[in-house]
């Protein structure tokens, strides 16, 4: 029976691997993604969920747990953020290594040192190299779907990889909201049984990843980047098809908004994504001709995508929640990169904003983009990333 | 799945080796010393069996060791424990 | 009791495998499948046995093995049992098999998670008393006293009491063993299967590379660790504890070889000062009479702390 709740997005996650009717959680607390599990553990106590649930000592307990039990032919979740995320690093490597399907969710916090409980995007992104698919996420529904979804793409035969679906603490996490739980029935049509690519047998006993001398292991490390290719023809389809299901879709890989004739475009992740499109709206009623992209996907990058999107504008603004220091915001670099061969690119200005939980309101938006516009009217831009409202 | 494999295609999703006899190539050549035994004095204790490392020694059907010098590295357990001194370590001629 | 000649033929770690010649895990790992068969999935963090498998693609295990995550022993086989549950495949025996860092150090976080929640599996620590895969440093389970290539003047801190920490976490079964005591081994696999929980197994397995000893002589060293009193095979059920033969008869310090037995057979131990040798001497003592106060109080509470 389809219904429409209001809860946290945290509590919605947990419905998310209700439904997807996970078989084994590891998970251990921290904020702001403690809810999750908790909520888990009602769903496992209550026998909602048919699952076990095992209480690490650890992040890093927690994804090798994980890491067993899908080697052992199960379907399998957790969650975490900031710390916990960090500290579960090496195993994260291992994961997509072992071309296991875990998918977690991450709600994103600040790093420390200090400590932060407030979200921003550091966490996850400082783990793009893993091997793992990333999702931003800009509101409750999406987590759900996006954590139905996630399953649906990593076991497919063509991808066999993990993936994380990020969604800012307490913006979304502790925040309530409408969100529709489609009906279980409908879940299980759209969501076979798990799928994996091996599993442990023993009536086919092998050693899984023993040593791999420079013979093979490139090839290993290259039909990992032939999945996240497929990935990124896949990631729209499976949003389509959901969509087609169940009415509810979130632009695949970047959800686009009024970008067809947009001299401006920002590109936006997660949260400020959603904000950009009331700066745009109110823009667009001023006569300037902005538009929004919100990187659904940050792993695979979708290159192809925004070099379409960069063809139509005029000017182009990123938005990072997140600096690597001694560079830039991931979002700037990455983009420059897809569009670094393009003759006819247009300019770039990074913009980093809402770090540690700093409020990222349209009026900030607004204050970037016009910043944005004017660099394209003096024809001058900054290659430093630009700090928005940073205190003297 | 593809044992040995040629090519990028043959290659499983993830590193899946199969159990195989050798598979460091055949381990007779590290010795220096290799074990003889002297049958008439084997009392088919086993021991010798039981305690090495390889698996290089297996039973024959009275009990007695066949050594596979094949694999065997000649750490000399089996003459150190054999309790009739049955087993004599000689040095592998060049 | 089975005899050895009763012990099945099969072989479940295949020969030409990677194993130093005369290596004491490899001897135990052959031990290990006499006992428990092939219907087992070994979870096998980075030590010795990672590179005994060999290098892909071939593998000397006969069993399916999980390579894992230094630390990770304990936190990969709660996974494995919690899915082999549910998929009722229960039957299957999960062993974690990792050496002495993986277990006393960097692994110890784990395995006292698994152990605290219950998870049912058998661990057998296979102790060489040092890293062996990266060339025996020392680890927490190296012995007082010994050389290794980070004390190369001898450890000046005593071994950890991992099978006592483990009792600590009340779980049902914590055993010792030893190679050179194959039936023992055998006989607590076999009895940790029957039991539903944790089993912790700790079992000191020499190493000619790394103790400094002809290869020849590994049955001989671990047999001499047991006798002198380095080594006490005891097991503890339900914190119930009990001495195994022969550690049983060598509470008597009498019956005891003279460690210089033990210890002149080793160049690890070349370096011990006579300080040193007394030194040792009296932990064993110390050590022995505990364990012959907990046999013979056998007061469960007791037994768990070490006590008496």
């Amino acid at each position: 029976m389809e219904q429409v709740i209001i809860d946290t997005a945290n509590h919605i996650a947990g419905h998310a691997a209700r439904a997807a009717r996970v078989k084994v959680v590891a998970a251990y607390p921290i904020t702001p993604q403690t809810t999750i599990v908790e909520k888990i553990a009602d769903f496992v106590e209550s026998g909602e969920m048919d699952a076990e649930y095992i209480r690490v000592e650890s992040e890093h307990s927690a994804m090798v747990a994980c890491i067993g039990a899908a080697a052992t032919g199960v379907r399998t979740f957790t969650a975490t953020s900031a710390h916990g995320l960090a500290l579960m690093h090496e195993t994260l490597h291992w994961a997509s290594g072992s071309r296991l399907p875990i998918v977690m969710a991450v709600v994103n916090r600040a790093m420390g040192a200090p400590w932060s409980i407030w979200p921003d995007l550091a966490d996850s992104l400082s783990q793009r190299d893993t091997g793992w698919i990333q999702f931003y996420c800009a509101d409750s529904q999406e987590v759900f779907d996006t954590i139905i979804q996630a399953y649906k793409l990593c076991e497919d035969e063509k991808v066999f990889l993990p993936a994380m679906v990020c969604l800012e603490g307490f913006i979304l996490s502790h925040t309530y909201s409408p969100a529709k739980i489609p009906d279980q029935e409908k879940i299980d049509a759209y969501l076979p049984p798990y799928r994996c690519g091996w599993a442990l047998d023993v009536d086919h006993p092998y050693s899984h990843a023993n040593l791999v001398s420079p013979e093979w292991y490139m090839e290993f490390r290259y039909m990992i980047q032939e999945a996240m290719n497929n990935a990124k023809q896949i990631i729209p389809q499976i949003d389509k098809e959901y969509g087609k299901l169940f009415g509810l879709q979130h632009g695949g890989l970047i959800e686009k908004y009024k970008c067809e004739d947009a001299e401006l475009i920002l590109l936006t992740m997660g949260t400020i994504g959603s904000e950009a499109k009331l700066t745009v709206d109110k823009m667009r009623r001023e006569g300037q001709k902005v538009g929004s992209a919100r990187i659904r996907v940050y792993r695979p990058f979708p290159a192809e995508e925004i070099v379409k999107l960069a063809e139509n504008s005029q000017m182009l603004a990123t938005i990072d929640r997140h600096i690597s220091f001694g560079m830039e915001g991931f979002l700037a670099s990455e983009t420059k990169a897809a569009l670094f061969n393009r003759a006819d690119r247009p300019p770039l200005a990074g913009f980093i904003a809402g770090l540690g939980g700093r409020d990222v309101t349209a009026e900030t938006i607004e204050k970037i983009a016009k910043k944005s516009l004017k660099y394209a009217t003096d024809g001058k831009v900054e290659n430093d990333p630009i700090w928005v409202d940073l205190k003297e | 799945m593809i044992k040995e494999p040629k090519k990028r295609k043959d290659l499983p999703l993830t590193p899946l080796s199969c159990p195989t006899v050798g598979s460091m190539g055949k381990t007779g050549s590290w010795r220096t010393f290799r074990p003889e035994v002297d049958y008439s004095k084997c009392t088919k204790c086993t021991l010798c069996w039981i305690d090495c490392p390889d698996a290089a020694i297996t039973r024959r059907e009275d009990d007695s060791p066949e050594i596979d010098y094949d694999y065997c590295k000649g750490c000399g357990i089996c003459a150190n424990e054999c309790p009739t001194k049955a087993i004599r370590m000689k040095r592998e001629e060049d | 009791m089975v005899t050895i000649k009763e012990l099945p033929r099969e072989e479940y770690l295949l020969k030409g495998h990677a194993a130093c010649a005369g290596c004491g895990p490899a001897v135990s790992l052959r031990l290990l499948f006499k006992a428990l068969g092939n219907k087992v999935i070994l979870v096998v963090p980075a030590c010795c046995t990672t590179v005994i498998q060999g290098p892909y693609p071939y593998t000397s295990s006969a069993v399916p093995l999980q390579n894992i995550l230094f630390e990770s022993t304990g936190a990969a086989a709660s996974g494995i049992v919690a899915a082999l549950r549910q998929r009722k495949l229960e039957e299957i025996t999960v062993v974690g098999w990792a050496g002495d860092g993986g277990t006393a150090d960097i692994g110890i976080q784990a395995l006292s998670g698994a152990a605290e929640r219950g998870t049912n599996f058998i661990y057998v620590c296979y102790d060489n008393e040092a890293y062996g895969n990266t060339g025996m440093q020392r680890s927490g389970a190296t012995p007082y006293g010994a050389w290794t290539t980070t004390t190369p003047t001898g450890k000046g801190e005593r071994k950890k009491d991992m099978p006592l920490i483990m009792a600590a976490h009340r779980i049902p079964y914590v055993a010792t063993a030893c190679t050179s005591y194959p039936l023992d081994f055998i006989t607590k696999l076999q009895k940790a299967k029957t039991i539903v929980g944790t089993k912790y197994i700790h079992l000191l397995a020499p190493c000619p590379t790394g103790w400094r000893y002809d290869t020849s002589k590994t049955i001989e060293v671990g047999r001499l660790a047991v006798q002198t009193g380095v080594w006490a095979l005891y097991e503890i059920e339900n914190g119930k504890f009990k001495l195994n033969s022969p550690s049983d008869r060598l509470i008597d310090k009498s019956k005891r070889k003279p460690l210089k037995e033990y210890f002149s057979l080793q160049g690890r131990f070349r370096g011990l000062s006579e300080t040193n040798v007394e030194k040792i001497q009296k932990q064993i003592d110390d050590d022995m009479e505990n364990y012959g106060k907990l046999a013979s109080n056998c007061v469960p509470d007791q037994a768990i702390y070490g006590r008496a």
